[in-house]
């Protein structure tokens, strides 16, 4: 199944140390994630051939629990993407529903999971990428707090927004494996203390009682009616539960999806830059000078999605523009920060549906990028505000799996973990 | 369509100066898609101005040498070496 339904862009295995609370444990790394000696080509021709020389700590901390590595999974090209189409490897299929994708861009981690290739799996969530294919695949997915985990070794896309997570059948998996990968690191200046001796495991004991959940209006409007169904039904679980839910307005995350796709565009414009074809990449040959050369490899070597988001960005970026997007935007991430802030002081968790509409059918988003960035409406705000969010499944709409959403404060991944426990309950 | 977005000729411009050569269907395609998202990003017109938190800090660690790649790992994903050296094409 795994060569059909493409989840794998590189099979491998990576024995960890014989003791660990992740021993007997397989494990997929998605392939923007360095594991040393073993190629990680974050889904692009540029890095076909890379072979990271170190591990990035979150895999280090997999070895040293005991994890075996199965594989390296197929992706959106350097996050770049809702669906897993936009991969130099082709797209990953969604094992529960075959003519649809799996979601992006960590596809091929929640497929993995989803279609038991391995027990556990390590995404990235720049603005909602382990969510939005746990939603479609079916399982369990954790944005972390900024700063909670180490960013060392992951290949930067947006890196004021992004942070690997956990991805798993359960939420009590999925706060496992958190367990293992969070913590400071001396390699990542913007790593926090926070979750050194975490316990978030233990806190999926499914106990709503008193749990205040804010249900924000703005996130509900848009979203498809059969979601909407399932996504009730879910609240009126957890009310059953002694959970209490309350009405919530949260006004900036109406500008969230422009704030974000101006913020990780520019940071995308600057980062991409390292790939130059001559201390990595593909290279252009060495006819002409150094700007053609490089600007020819960049041509050949990069999808059109990156490309998009290159030239959106250095846009955006430019002269006589920058007050007028990238200003703005930033002004715009303060305002949602603040507005969250605000809304934690009334409730312990804010819910909504993880994604708008059930998976997309293959090929659906492709020829229109506006329409699929629009579908990143619900997870957005989280990266933006620096907060944990995660993803539980809420049931099916017409045999298609669907996600519940609850995003907590800053280090409140107890809260979410046990709010999402509830959920399986 | 946005007043501010770019025809063929800026998005050909854009291009050279993010070193990504574009092919002709490329500008077309890519001159329709960013009037479309540059439209839509106008909307943040509407945000507010927001006192920013001022609670961020650099974080700095010593200036001490300490153990890194050998010249050897260092080298080993480059296209072309020479003399344990990075080689480049001309940068004039």
């Amino acid at each position: 199944m795994s060569s059909d339904a493409n989840i794998f862009i590189t099979e491998t295995t990576i024995e960890g140390e014989e003791d660990g609370p992740l021993a007997g444990k397989s494990v997929a790394v998605k392939d923007n994630i360095s594991t040393e000696g073993v190629r990680t080509t974050c889904a692009s021709e540029m890095l076909d051939d890379y072979v990271p020389p170190y591990d990035a700590t979150v895999v280090q901390k997999l070895k040293d629990a005991g994890a075996t590595i199965v594989g390296k999974t197929n992706m959106d090209e350097f996050g770049m993407g809702s669906t897993t189409e936009t991969s130099a490897y082709g797209a990953t299929v969604n094992p529960v529903a075959t003519d649809r994708v799996p979601g992006g861009s960590s596809g091929g981690s929640a497929a993995a999971v989803a279609a038991g290739k391995a027990d556990l799996a390590l995404g990235s969530d720049t603005g909602g990428s382990i969510r939005n294919p746990a939603a479609f695949c079916g399982v369990v997915g954790i944005k972390p707090t900024y700063g909670l985990v180490s960013r060392y070794g992951l290949v930067a896309y947006a890196n004021s927004l992004e942070q690997i997570g956990p991805l798993a059948p359960t939420v009590e998996e999925a706060a496992g494996l958190l367990d293992v990968i969070s913590g400071p690191d001396e390699h990542d200046g913007t790593s926090r203390e926070e979750g050194a001796d975490s316990d978030y495991a233990s806190a999926a004991d499914g106990d709503v009682e008193g749990l205040t959940i804010g249900v924000p209006t703005e996130l509900i409007e848009g979203a498809d009616e059969g979601v909407v169904e399932r996504f009730e039904e879910t609240l009126d679980d957890l009310r059953e539960q002694g959970a209490t839910v309350e009405e919530v307005t949260l006004p900036s995350v109406e500008h969230a999806v422009e704030a974000y796709y101006v913020i990780a565009m520019s940071e995308a414009s600057s980062n991409l830059a390292r790939f130059d074809g001559v201390r990595y990449g593909k290279s252009g040959g060495f006819d002409g000078n150094w700007n053609e050369t490089f600007s020819e490899a960049r041509e050949e070597a990069f999808g059109e999605e990156v490309k998009r988001r290159i030239l959106l960005g250095t846009y955006a970026l430019s002269a006589g523009y920058h007050d007028k997007y990238y200003k703005q935007a930033q002004d715009a991430r303060a305002w949602i920060k603040q507005d969250f802030d605000e809304t934690f002081e009334q409730v312990d968790v804010v819910a909504s549906p993880t994604m708008p509409t059930p998976p997309f059918e293959v090929g659906e988003s492709l020829d229109d990028p506006l329409k699929m960035y629009l579908a990143d409406a619900n997870t957005v705000p989280a990266n933006l505000a620096d907060l944990p969010a995660i993803s539980v499944p809420a049931g099916e709409v017409d045999g298609l799996p669907v996600g519940i959403q609850f995003m907590g404060p800053a280090f409140g991944e107890e809260t979410i973990v046990r709010a999402g426990s509830a959920v399986e309950n | 369509m946005s007043e501010s977005s770019p025809g063929p000729e800026e998005v050909r411009n854009i291009a050279r100066l993010a070193r990504v050569d574009l092919d002709d269907e490329e500008v077309e395609r890519f001159t329709e898609q960013f009037a479309d998202i540059l439209d839509y990003f106008e909307t943040l017109d509407e945000v507010p101005e927001v006192e920013r938190d001022a609670d961020l800090v650099n974080v700095m660690r010593e200036d001490e040498a300490r153990e890194c790649l050998s010249q050897e790992d260092a080298l080993a994903n480059a296209p072309e070496t020479e003399d344990g050296y990075f080689k480049g094409p001309n940068v004039s």
